[in-house]
């Protein structure tokens, strides 16, 4: 097998173990903690809010802005809405401030 | 679990339909991100037959841009594969989480389903389980929808890519993080959802700087779920949704 098509293949392999592993894991239990309960009750509010938190500091002020536009919006509309609102505030003020 | 869930499960083709509806949001962030992959990965001197099989068989995009710009720069091949470990690393929370909350699918469905388990796939489906039951028919025409447009628009971008206009001007750079974001909102109602996100902002914040990426996703996440964990009792009730 060719050298980078074997690559591809241990890294869908790696891939695939961490999307299957937290599940492998916690099947070997009966019954789980009230606190790891807790835990992976917030993993999407935790891990969403880690990967997004340094773009805010790490862009411009407009796309900072757009962000916080983003989730004002998102408070009362839709996700669609939400990341239509961002994404438009984003362009406007590109085109004008930047 | 009760009656009326099991009915609605039962009714597959309005599971479907929500399913294949709330794909559509997602589809305007991986149009160019799909397109834009294919085009870097030729450049970096993959074939498209490589960049097909790197899409099909990974299916998460962070880490395929980290495999293909390694690729490129001759790095020893362990190196790759830890770097690509580490990035997807998150994932594992994910199965986690969405794990318990697949009830209704068989195991064969569970090892099928653990297999897209991407970003916008494991928020959709704890969107979806916080009302209803998690149904596979909805699970896997969401991830249909997706897969096709993930794999459709990777060949556009490895075939056209040289076309490509500067993708800043329409803002399609940034809105992967605008999308998170109103993501992460739509979990509000959860309890404890302000100071883990506060926690979570932070630490990630710090990591990036200090430790560097991608380890502020997993740290940062953690430093978020240990919060939750320190905070609950073993009476209460936790929220859903």
């Amino acid at each position: 097998m060719d050298k980078t098509v074997l690559l591809i293949m241990i890294c869908a392999a790696a891939t695939y173990a961490t999307r299957i592993g937290g599940y492998l894991i916690l099947s070997r239990f009966e019954s789980v903690n009230h606190r790891l309960e807790a835990a992976l009750e917030v993993v999407p509010i935790a891990i969403l809010t880690a990967l997004v938190a340094p773009s805010i500091v790490t862009h411009g002020p407009v796309e900072s802005l757009s962000i916080f536009i983003g989730a004002i919006v998102a408070f009362r509309y839709s996700l669609m809405t939400s990341v239509a609102c961002g994404l438009m505030a984003l362009i406007i003020m590109r085109s004008f401030l930047v | 679990m009760n009656t009326r869930q099991l009915a609605a499960v039962t009714g597959s083709f309005s599971e479907i339909q929500d399913g294949v509806r709330g794909a559509m949001p997602i589809l305007v962030a991986i149009l160019p991100m799909a397109t834009v992959f294919g085009a870097v990965a030729i450049e970096q001197g993959l074939s498209i037959a490589q960049v097909l099989l790197t899409s099909v068989s990974i299916y998460a995009v962070a880490s395929q841009y980290v495999m293909v710009d390694l690729l490129g720069q001759g790095i020893p091949v362990w190196i790759i594969v830890m770097s690509v470990f580490a990035v997807n690393f998150r994932h594992v929370l994910y199965s986690a989480a969405i794990g318990k909350k697949m009830q209704s699918f068989t195991t064969v469905q569970k090892f099928m389903a653990f297999f897209l388990l991407a970003d916008p796939q494991y928020a959709a489906s704890e969107a979806r389980a916080a009302n209803k039951l998690l149904s596979p028919a909805y699970y896997f025409s969401y991830a249909a929808v997706v897969y096709i447009t993930w794999l459709f628009f990777n060949a556009v971008g490895a075939l056209f890519g040289s076309l490509i206009e500067d993708p800043e001007i329409y803002g399609i750079d940034f809105i992967l993080p605008i999308y998170f974001t109103a993501l992460v909102f739509g979990f509000r109602a959860r309890t404890g959802f302000f100071p883990v996100l506060m926690v979570s902002a932070f630490v990630s914040m710090i990591v990036y700087f200090t430790v560097g990426s991608p380890w502020h996703i997993t740290l940062g996440g953690a430093a978020g779920m240990l919060y939750a964990a320190a905070s609950s009792s073993p009476a209460k009730v936790q929220g859903d949704g």
